[in-house]
C-alpha cells in the first residue's frame, strides 16, 4: 500500500536571538499509511511539536526548514505555495493541540466555531452550513449536541471542549489528523474517552492519524506503529506491541521501565525507587550518538558517529549501535 | 514503614488529624440565587509523621480545596484540623501565621508557581526573608545545601527559572519549599506537568527526602499508579467525600468503591501481544 504522507529525511533548525542555530530534528523519516495511526512518542525537547508544525509548515518564525520533503497527494508540502498550503491545512490536514481552553474563542459560540472552519473551505450555502456544522456536532457529541452548539466555551468541561476541537478538526473531512498532546491537560477517564472518540472516527471516516504525546502508555492499544523521537531524531519505530512491550533500543527501555505500573498483582511495589534514566535532556552531545550520556550500554564506538537506523525486524527499526551486524 | 497512616497505633500521635471537614463555596447565578457548592463534604483522615497519604479523585473532586485548608490559606465551613496539638481551622489568625510555614506547598506548574524575574537564589531565600531570619552569608550556605540536596547545581544560583528545565524548576520548588523546615509537604499534582522520565526522577527524590528528613507528605494526584508508589496510603475523594481509605496495597488489588474502579481503569496500561493491536 502507497503511504498517504510521506516525510523524508526532515531537518529543522531555530536560530536564537544571538544568532546561534540549534538543531530541533534531524534526519526524520516516516510514512504515513491511509487509515493508520501512527504515535509519535517523545519528551519535552525531543523535537515532536516541531514535527507536528513542520509537515504543515506552521513555524514559528525563527525556525527554517534546512531540507527534506513532506509528500501528501502527489504535492511536497515544504515547496508548496502559500495559496495551495492554505486550501490543505484544515482541510485536507488538520491540527489539534494540547490546550482546549487557548484554542477556542472566548466569546463565541461552539457551533460558530466549527461553521466558521466550513465556511472557510467551502462555498455552500447558508443552510447547508448550518446543516452539515450539526452533524459534526452529532458525530463527536452523541448525547447532547445540539446544547453544546449552543454553549460558550467557558461552559463546557476540559473534555467536551477537546471534543469541540476535533469537531473544527474533521469538519472538512480531512484524511489526515495531528493531534499534538491532545489529551495531556486531562482527567485519566476523560483522556480514555477522547481516544475512544478518534478510534470511532478512524472506523468511520478511515481518518490516519499522527498522535504526539510523551505518555507511551495511551498509545498502547490505540497505535498501530509508534516512532519515538530523542534529541529530534527517529531512535525507534515500529508497531505498537512490539515497541511498547519489547523495546529495543535503550532509551525506549528505560523510558518504560520508568512508569510505575498498577498490573503488577503479586509484587506490592510501594515506595520502591523507580529505574531513572539519569542527566538531563536538554544537553545533547556534538559528535556520536545524541543518548549515548544517559544510556546505560553505551559502547566504544557511541561517541565516535552517530548510528545508522537498522532493522531489527522487517517492520522495526532502531537507532543504536548494539543491532549492528 | 509501610501503613502507618491511620492505625490505632496508641504510641505515635497522628501529626495531622482531619475531622468531619466541610468547606462550603457560595456563589450567585446571574439570576441571582444564591448556591451552595459542598467542595469538601465531612471529611476526617489522619497522617503519622514521616507516612505519606495519597489523594486521588477526578478534577472538581475537591482535592486542591483539601489543600488549602490544610496550608491555612482557606478557612473550612465546618470541622476541625489538628496540627501538632493546636486545632488550626479554630484559631486567630496570628496563630495560624505560625503554623504556616511548617505546612509548604508544591504545584503542579513549577514554570508559573517560581518567579520569571528572580534568580534561583532569590527564589530559595525569599521564605527566609519573610520569616525575619536573616543573615546573609549563612543564608548562601542554606542555600546552595538546599540545591544539593534536591539534586541540583549550585552553578544555577544565578540563573532565572526560565532556563532551567521543567524537572529542574520542579526541583527547585521542592527545595524552596524546604526551606523553612516543614513538618508537612502537601504536593498538589506536582509530578503530573511533568515527562515520564522526569516524573520518576523526582519521585525517588520525594522518596530520598522523606528517608532523610522524615517528612510527612500529602500527595494529591489523579494517577492511582504513581499515587499506589509514592504512598503507605490512599484516600479516594468523589465529591468532596472520601468514599474509600486504606493501605495503598489494598486499594490497588481490591478496590471497593465504585470510584477507585473508574479510576483504576483509566489507568492507561502497556499491553503485549494482540491484544494491545488496534481493531480494525
Amino acid at each position: 500500500m502507497a503511504y498517504i504522507l510521506e516525510v523524508q529525511d526532515l531537518h529543522v533548525a531555530y536560530r536564537s536571538r544571538e544568532g546561534a542555530v540549534h538543531t530541533a530534528l534531524t534526519d526524520v523519516s516516516f510514512g504515513l499509511m491511509p487509515g493508520e495511526i501512527i504515535g509519535i512518542l517523545g519528551e519535552s525537547g525531543s523535537g515532536k511539536s516541531t514535527l507536528a508544525g513542520s509537515l504543515v509548515r506552521l513555524l514559528p518564525g525563527n525556525a527554517t526548514i534546512v531540507r527534506g520533503g513532506v509528500h501528501f497527494e502527489g504535492k511536497d508540502l515544504l515547496r508548496a505555495k502559500p495559496e495551495e498550503l492554505q486550501q490543505i491545512r484544515g482541510c485536507r490536514i488538520s491540527l489539534i493541540f494540547q490546550e482546549p481552553s487557548l484554542a477556542l474563542h472566548p466569546t463565541m459560540r461552539a457551533g460558530e466555531q466549527v461553521r466558521q472552519v466550513l465556511a472557510a473551505h467551502n462555498s455552500r450555502g447558508k443552510t447547508a452550513l448550518l446543516e452539515r456544522t450539526l452533524e459534526v456536532f452529532a458525530e463527536v457529541f452523541p448525547q447532547e449536541a445540539d446544547r453544546i452548539v449552543r454553549s460558550f466555551p467557558h461552559q463546557l468541561s476540559g473534555g467536551q471542549r477537546q471534543r469541540v476541537l476535533i469537531a473544527q478538526a474533521i469538519a472538512c473531512g480531512p484524511s489526515i489528523v495531528i493531534a499534538d498532546e491532545p489529551t495531556a491537560s486531562l482527567d485519566p477517564s476523560t483522556q480514555m474517552e477522547i481516544l475512544e472518540v478518534f478510534r470511532k472516527l478512524r472506523r468511520k471516516m478511515g481518518l490516519a492519524m499522527i498522535f504526539i504525546t510523551h505518555n507511551p502508555a495511551l498509545l498502547s492499544g490505540f497505535a498501530d506503529r509508534v516512532l519515538v523521537l530523542y534529541g529530534g531524531r527517529v531512535v525507534e519505530l515500529g508497531r505498537a506491541p512490539d515497541v511498547l512491550a519489547s523495546p529495543r533500543h535503550p532509551y525506549t527501555k528505560a523510558l518504560l521501565a520508568s512508569i510505575p505500573t498498577v498490573l503488577d498483582e503479586t509484587e506490592s511495589a510501594p515506595r520502591k525507587k523507580l529505574p531513572v534514566i539519569s542527566g538531563e535532556s536538554s544537553s545533547l552531545p556534538l559528535e556520536g550518538c545524541v543518548f549515548e550520556p544517559r544510556c546505560s550500554e553505551r559502547m566504544d564506538i557511541c561517541t565516535e558517529r552517530e548510528p545508522a537506523r537498522l532493522n531489527v525486524s522487517e517492520i522495526h527499526t532502531v537507532a543504536c549501535f548494539k543491532y549492528e551486524k | 514503614m509501610k501503613s502507618k497512616a491511620f492505625t490505632d497505633d496508641q504510641n505515635m500521635q497522628p501529626l495531622i488529624r482531619v475531622e468531619n471537614l466541610s468547606k462550603l463555596h457560595e456563589r450567585r447565578s446571574l439570576a441571582g440565587a444564591r448556591e451552595e457548592v459542598r467542595a469538601l463534604d465531612g471529611v476526617s483522615f489522619g497522617i503519622l509523621p514521616g507516612s505519606t497519604l495519597a489523594v486521588v479523585g477526578e478534577s472538581g473532586s475537591g482535592k486542591s480545596t483539601l489543600a488549602s485548608c490544610l496550608a491555612c490559606l482557606e478557612f473550612p465551613t465546618a470541622g476541625n484540623i489538628w496540627f501538632d496539638g493546636t486545632d488550626v481551622a479554630a484559631v486567630r489568625e496570628s496563630l495560624r501565621r505560625q503554623v504556616r510555614p511548617q505546612i509548604q506547598l508544591i504545584f503542579q506548574d513549577p514554570a508559573s508557581s517560581l518567579n520569571p524575574g528572580w534568580r534561583t537564589l532569590e527564589i530559595l531565600l525569599e521564605p527566609v526573608i519573610l520569616q525575619g531570619k536573616f543573615n546573609l552569608k549563612e543564608m548562601r550556605r542554606r542555600a546552595a545545601s538546599l540545591l544539593e540536596r534536591v539534586g541540583l547545581s549550585s552553578e544555577i544560583m544565578n540563573r532565572p527559572p526560565a532556563e532551567l528545565s521543567g524537572g529542574q524548576r520542579q526541583r527547585l520548588a521542592i527545595a524552596r519549599a524546604l526551606t523553612l523546615e516543614p513538618k508537612l509537604l502537601i504536593l498538589d499534582e506536582a509530578l503530573s506537568a511533568l515527562d515520564c522520565s522526569v516524573q520518576a526522577q523526582i519521585a525517588n527524590l520525594l522518596l530520598e527526602l522523606q528517608d532523610s528528613l522524615g517528612i510527612t507528605c500529602l500527595f494529591i494526584s489523579h494517577d492511582l499508579a504513581m499515587a499506589a508508589h509514592l504512598a503507605d496510603e490512599i484516600a479516594v475523594m468523589h465529591r468532596g467525600r472520601i468514599v474509600e481509605q486504606g493501605p495503598a496495597d489494598r486499594i490497588l488489588k481490591h478496590p471497593e468503591h465504585e470510584t477507585t474502579r473508574q479510576l483504576l481503569a483509566a489507568v492507561p496500561k502497556i499491553t503485549s501481544g494482540e491484544q494491545g493491536a488496534p481493531e480494525k
